[in-house]
């Protein structure tokens, strides 16, 4: 067991509403973006002079942009039924990270300086001036939130917490107050082009190492090709996927799969990171940044279809808003997206995720699988909240369960769901969403996963599992290193693609 | 005309003016500020009529609500769904003659204020009771349950204790929509009532009473799982483009 200065929770298998206790995470923070960092984004890099004049238009000029916001401000009840459903409010019982008491931070000060009641009868509808205190608040618990939006599915509203903490996390920038571990990232991609910071020569000799290690392996000449002309697939794939255990299993698997098809892809080095830490901190213009790096490469290559790898939020992102924003999709009549649009293929849809791409394949027979070579595994599946509640899969509603289910359901003989209410669409984060995996935030972390930790533990009790596929980098690093507090082992946790590479038939084996 | 009648008569034409203005403006407001990305809270309808059926499904039944905690799914549908009743009963007094439905839901209607209360009474109970409702509680939540609770007391006295003066009520809510004042029955509960309720219109389009327009304006709610296959440009979006 890792050993830690908090109290890990104890797992009882049945996660119970903790008590309210005020201030129980408020020792928790993330550590603050230097100047250098803030300002690569175009952010300033310390706290501005006129931050309370700043942060009051700029909650103006978002209320304008966002409906969401607008509509999430005054909708809200207070009738309490999102309270218990915060994963953070259940490891650690601070009540502001209640997802009602995380929105309330940014209500109070929008009452007071955007409602009628507010600025009249501030303390009757509980509205605040906004100060430092509260400006401490928001860094603090803005910074709590993963962006799961597990409570927008419980909110007779739909009122998205996650849409509130983007918004607070851009005021935060705005004046100056941004979180070392995201910004950091941010700037490394449009430096270097991957959230890792790999450059092109690195990732280059890390394929064709790659490629030696499956030989070895396999007697298999599988590729990993990068930045080839007019191949038919560009995979997109977070960054993760090169250098990190278990990741690299799955990208293993992907380049298995397309090796077995017969399909030629490539990797992009200008675009070698399906991540997009501009959905994190809220701002279009990140995300949007980040994503165009996407739009190039595809052009540049001249693909005819774009999949993407095991990567939850990235998933939300390329499947939700790459056609808004780079019009990688179908449908555009405008210039910008029928650009695009032309190229790919429109038989396929655009993007596809990597589980849909390989399913398909396996459906029509075009690869072969040994199932037994996974009999050693007892498998259960963790949805990945921003795959479960941010996107979709095979046009189907609730494809996004379905099809990672039936596709290791076809390379796997043992699997076993965790209890209902912990999966699909009230599936648990896995802890460190969001722009909140970070060492500094090691605490919230582990305390966060409780909740998945405790309906993992059933299953392992019950029907032996022993292995928890995932479809998501961030909640594969997660776990990787949050497992050994709960005293289980690290390798349990690993991608779909994992399994995939396992079973797959290679026309070529020795 | 007694000076009772002229101010609630004005009460009247003033609540109404700033509950429908009020909720003009904001719905206005919603459907005037862009959603740039679609943000539907999935699994999402794939088409628009679907997601017209999900929102009737909010609306009438209350789903999600149902999903995350059976106690307040149970007094809030209670509530909401009684004071439906009561609502429409209440047309009687604005239309004559009376539409047929309308009088055979009348008894519904009438006892029906007692189940508002009782579902009242139990969100409240909720907000002392839960210290994590507690906790999210503001005074105005108190008041706005004291001020319905109150609409309901005062209502249900004169349905079942002390009768008022039906006719001459009527005659004045007639009066009031034909610009044709009529007297007001002068009957403390009957004024209490009223003027509670002419309080309830005035801070309703201020207050969180919202959440009633902006359920349907949601955009995790009403958007359809199409981003694949349809381009979804907001105004300001479109321009970065240029
Ligand atoms: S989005 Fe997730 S982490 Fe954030 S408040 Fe809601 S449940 Fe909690
Ligand atoms: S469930 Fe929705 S309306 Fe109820 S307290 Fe939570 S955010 Fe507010």
């Amino acid at each position: 067991m890792a050993t830690s200065n908090f109290e890990v929770p104890e797992l009882t298998g049945c996660t119970e509403t903790p008590r309210v206790q005020e201030g129980a995470a408020a020792g928790i923070g993330s550590f603050l973006a230097n100047a250098p960092i803030q300002e690569a984004l175009g952010f300033p890099g310390e706290l501005v002079e006129d931050w309370h004049d700043r942060a009051i238009g700029k909650m103006g000029e978002l209320l304008g942009k966002y409906r969401s916001l607008q509509v999430f401000m005054d909708a809200c009840v207070h009738c309490g039924a999102c309270t218990d459903k915060c994963h953070y409010f259940l490891g650690t019982g601070d009540p502001k990270n209640m997802p009602v008491a995380r929105q309330e931070l940014m209500r109070k000060v929008y009452r007071r300086y955007f409602t009628f009641a507010g600025k009249m009868f501030p303390s009757l509808v509980g509205a605040i001036d906004l100060t430092r205190e509260v400006i401490d608040d928001w860094y603090k618990y803005y910074y709590q939130c993963s962006e799961c939006r597990r409570c927008s599915v419980y909110c007779p509203y739909g009122i998205d917490t996650a849409e509130i903490t983007m918004a607070g996390r851009e005021i935060l920038d705005s004046i100056g107050v941004g979180q070392k571990y995201t910004n950091e990232i941010l700037g490394k991609v449009h430096r270097i082009g991957n959230n890792l910071g790999l450059p092109g020569p690195a990732l280059e000799d890390t394929l064709s190492g790659l490629e030696e290690d499956v030989l070895d392996e396999t007697g298999c000449d599988v590729k990993f090709p990068i930045d080839v002309k007019g191949a038919e697939v560009l995979l997109i794939t977070p960054s993760a996927d090169f250098f990190s255990e278990p990741h690299v299993e799955s990208l293993i698997g992907y380049a298995k799969v397309f090796h077995a098809a017969g399909i030629s892809w490539t990797l992009s080095s200008m675009a070698s990171e399906a991540g997009n830490f501009g959905m994190f901190i809220g701002s279009y213009d990140q995300l949007r940044k980040v994503a165009l790096r996407i739009r190039e490469a595809a052009l540049e290559l001249g693909v005819k279809r774009i999949v993407v790898g095991e990567c939850g939020h990235a998933w939300r992102v390329a499947y939700s808003f790459w056609n808004t924003l780079i019009g990688v999709g179908g449908g555009a009549d405008d210039e910008f997206g029928r650009m695009l649009q032309k190229q790919l293929d429109g038989a396929y849809p655009q993007p596809a995720h990597i589980c849909e791409y390989t399913y398909d394949l396996l459906q029509r027979g075009v690869i072969q699988v040994d199932k037994e070579a996974n009999d050693h595994r007892v498998i259960t599946f963790h949805d990945s909240c921003n795959v479960a509640r941010g996107a979709g899969m095979g046009g189907i509603p609730g494809g996004q369960f379905s099809i990672p289910r039936a596709l290791i359901k076809s390379v796997a003989n043992n699997f076993h769901d965790m209890a209902a209410e912990t999966i699909r669409e009230g599936t648990f984060c896995c802890g460190g969403g969001g722009g909140l995996l970070t060492d500094d935030l090691m605490e919230l972390r582990v305390k966060g996963a409780q909740p998945r930790m405790n309906a993992l533990k059933n299953v392992v009790d019950g029907e032996g599992v022993n292995f928890m596929a995932t479809i998501c980098a961030i909640c594969k690093a997660q776990f990787t290193k949050v497992l050994p507090y709960y005293g289980y082992e690290m390798g349990m946790v690993g991608g779909v693609h994992q399994l995939v590479s396992t079973a797959i038939k290679l026309k070529c084996d020795k | 005309m007694s000076s009772i009648t002229i101010f609630f008569a004005i009460l009247f034409y003033l609540a109404t003016l700033v509950l429908v203005g009020g909720v003009a403006y904001k719905i206005y407001r919603y459907a005037n500020t862009p959603a740039p990305l679609k943000i539907p809270t999935m699994p999402a309808p794939l088409t628009r009529t679907g997601v017209a059926y999900r929102l009737g499904r909010e609306v009438v039944l209350f789903e999600s609500l149902f999903k995350s905690n059976k106690w307040t799914w149970v007094f809030g549908w209670m509530f909401h769904f009684s004071l439906l009743l009561v609502l429409l009963r209440h047309l009687r007094y604005f239309i004559h003659p009376v539409w047929e439905w309308v009088a055979l839901i009348q008894p519904f209607g009438r006892y029906a204020a007692f189940t508002m209360i009782a579902g009242l009474l139990g969100l409240w109970a909720r907000r002392f009771l839960v210290d994590r409702v507690r906790y999210v509680t503001t005074p105005s939540d108190h008041l706005m349950l004291a001020l319905l609770v109150g609409i309901g007391l005062s209502g249900a006295s004169m349905s079942f204790v002390v009768h008022t003066d039906i006719i001459s009520l009527k005659e004045f809510a007639l009066g009031l929509m034909a610009f044709d004042w009529q007297p007001l029955p002068e009957d403390p509960l009957l004024l209490i009532h009223l003027s509670l309720v002419a309080l309830l219109m005035l801070v309703f389009p201020l207050s969180k009473l919202l959440h009633a327009p902006g359920v349907f304006f949601s955009p995790t709610r009403n958007q359809a799982d199409d981003s694949r296959s349809r381009r979804h440009l907001a105004p300001w979006a479109a321009q970065l483009e240029e």
